[in-house]
């Protein structure tokens, strides 16, 4: 992978195997043993045992922000596949794009002819507690996660002309899909009424609009190779600096702040280039809704649509708006901070090869997945056949 | 971070770099924009202007004081700079985009004097 994440070079690197445990919450089950139950999937996905793993694997990344000291270790230990170097990566939200795009370089540059790539989490219950923060901002009130994401979201309706309501559409888009995912946490649709009479979080956003921290595993097996499902791009960036609502939440920002690109937009423009790909020719598209104004401002940062234009993809363009967060999304899943980007991963996977039953988009070939967190970081990942 | 002047006005102590030509909050040891080491503290707006706002209605991490609170960002009015504060007003349909603001010290269990927002009369002098 050059530095812009290409990894589709002459040494291509190739998804042999994708694995899932689902997002929830799962009572005493240790963040370790879902990590076990993806990575044994995603082997088995590759038709691979333990002794081939042991054989053909050079490096393991496991990414996770809660999963504390040699996270990884624990997974990897549980399946006598220690000995090679295991590496934890924490990137907020994006940790699990972080740890395949160092898989993904890993193969690229020749060190190993394949990876695991693992994300594993089980995120404490209510508002997510992060050291992220000093203590005298949780003090002050200052710590409070949605009421930035509630922010940014005033500044996105009135940026892009969108209403309340169109945050409720967003989220009956999403939960209608996530009805139909089997490994989702919340299976019900929902109307825009109930969505709107959720409890207010934070101005604007409603209860029904903010995804839940909850538990869950993703896994991915690399290797060098054609065939079958191919990783045109892992790309990772963090902000520049000058913005006062980005998901790097500093405490002032500069007004002129026109010509401060976001991260998104940084990791995507770079994953665009890597894969010889645009936004026209995505198939189906895995995007991060932490929150419903988040997936709309999304859009818009990917090149999906332009800025304002996201109420007619709701409306008139459900074609293209319902192939976005086809999984159910972080509104469906929940958010696991360390494995829902591999989440995503194994969804478009999923979907490039034509398995993913009712929620199935018709001849996908082309996936992104997207996430933006904490850092900030972005990642931005294409998949192809 | 926060100081009180002679007048009885609050202001926020914050960083100038002559060579970014950059205000910033709070004082950094080098410009948080470009990397400039020429960082002069100095006294921002006592006001400005309100460019987003919500209420807090669940007890965040770490945080023992009343809820609703209102949380915002204030375009103070000559450095060009947007603050992250809590706001005096914790109903967010008694704002609007654009109202002017003043910069208030409000005392806080636990963590002494930290600043604030409160909406400031038009006839206030907000240059």
């Amino acid at each position: 992978m050059n530095e812009r994440g290409e990894v589709n070079g002459s040494r291509g690197v190739e998804v042999a195997g994708v694995g899932l445990h689902p997002f929830g919450r799962f009572g005493d089950t240790t963040a370790t043993a879902m990590g076990v139950t993806a990575l044994r999937a995603a082997l088995a996905d590759a038709g691979w045992d333990t002794a081939q793993a042991r054989s053909r694997v050079g490096a393991a990344f496991c990414a996770t922000a809660y999963g504390g000291v040699a996270a990884g270790h624990r997974v990897l230990g549980a399946l006598a596949l220690t000995g090679m170097p295991i590496v934890d990566v924490e990137a907020g939200c994006a940790s699990g794009g972080a740890a395949l795009s160092l898989g993904a370089a890993a193969i690229s540059r020749g060190e190993h002819d394949a990876v695991l790539v693992v994300g594993v989490e089980k995120m404490p219950k209510g508002m997510i507690r992060s050291s992220y923060f000093a203590p005298w901002q949780e003090q002050a009130g200052l710590a409070a996660t949605p009421a930035y994401f509630a922010l940014r979201a005033q500044r996105t309706l009135r940026e892009h002309g969108l209403e309340v309501d169109d945050l409720a559409a967003l989220v009956v888009k999403n939960r209608r899909w996530g009805a139909v995912n089997a490994d989702a946490m919340f299976r019900t649709e929902v109307t825009a009424e109930e969505v709107l009479a959720s409890p207010v979080v934070c101005e604007p956003l409603r209860l029904w609009m903010l995804c839940s921290p909850n538990e869950g595993a993703a896994a991915v097996v690399l290797r060098r190779g054609r065939g079958g499902v191919q990783l045109a791009a892992a790309a990772l960036r963090s902000h520049l600096p000058g913005s006062v609502l980005d998901e790097s939440t500093p405490m002032a920002g500069l007004v002129d702040d026109t010509a401060i690109i976001p991260p998104s937009t940084l990791a995507a423009t770079d994953a665009y280039a890597a894969a010889g790909l645009g936004p026209d020719d995505l198939d189906v598209v895995e995007c991060q809704d932490t929150d419903a104004a988040r997936e709309l401002l999304s859009w818009s940062e990917l090149g999906l649509c332009a800025i304002g234009e996201q109420r007619r993809l709701l409306t008139d363009d459900g074609a293209r708006s319902s192939a976005i967060n086809r999984s159910g999304g972080l509104l469906s899943k929940g958010e696991p901070l360390g494995a829902s980007a591999l989440g995503q991963v194994v969804e478009l996977v999923r979907q490039l090869r034509g398995h993913c039953g009712d929620r199935q988009v018709p001849g996908a070939r082309v996936g992104l997945a997207h996430t933006i967190g904490r850092g900030a970081n972005a990642s931005v990942t294409i998949v192809t056949t | 971070m926060i100081e009180v002047g002679p007048d009885g006005r609050a202001f926020l102590l914050g960083g100038y770099s002559p060579t970014s030509g950059l205000h910033h909050f709070p004082v950094a040891p080098l410009c948080p924009y470009t990397g400039a080491e020429d960082v002069e503290p100095v006294a921002l707006s006592c006001f400005g202007t309100l460019w987003s706002w919500t209420a807090v209605t669940v007890r965040p991490p770490g945080y023992e004081g009343p809820v609703p609170y209102g949380l915002g960002v204030v375009e103070l009015v000559r450095e060009g700079l947007r603050v992250v504060g809590r706001l005096t007003v914790s109903d967010p349909a008694a704002l609007a985009f654009g109202q002017p603001m003043r910069v208030i010290a409000e005392e806080l269990p636990g963590i002494g004097t930290t600043w604030a927002f409160a909406p400031a009369s038009d006839a206030e002098d907000v240059g």
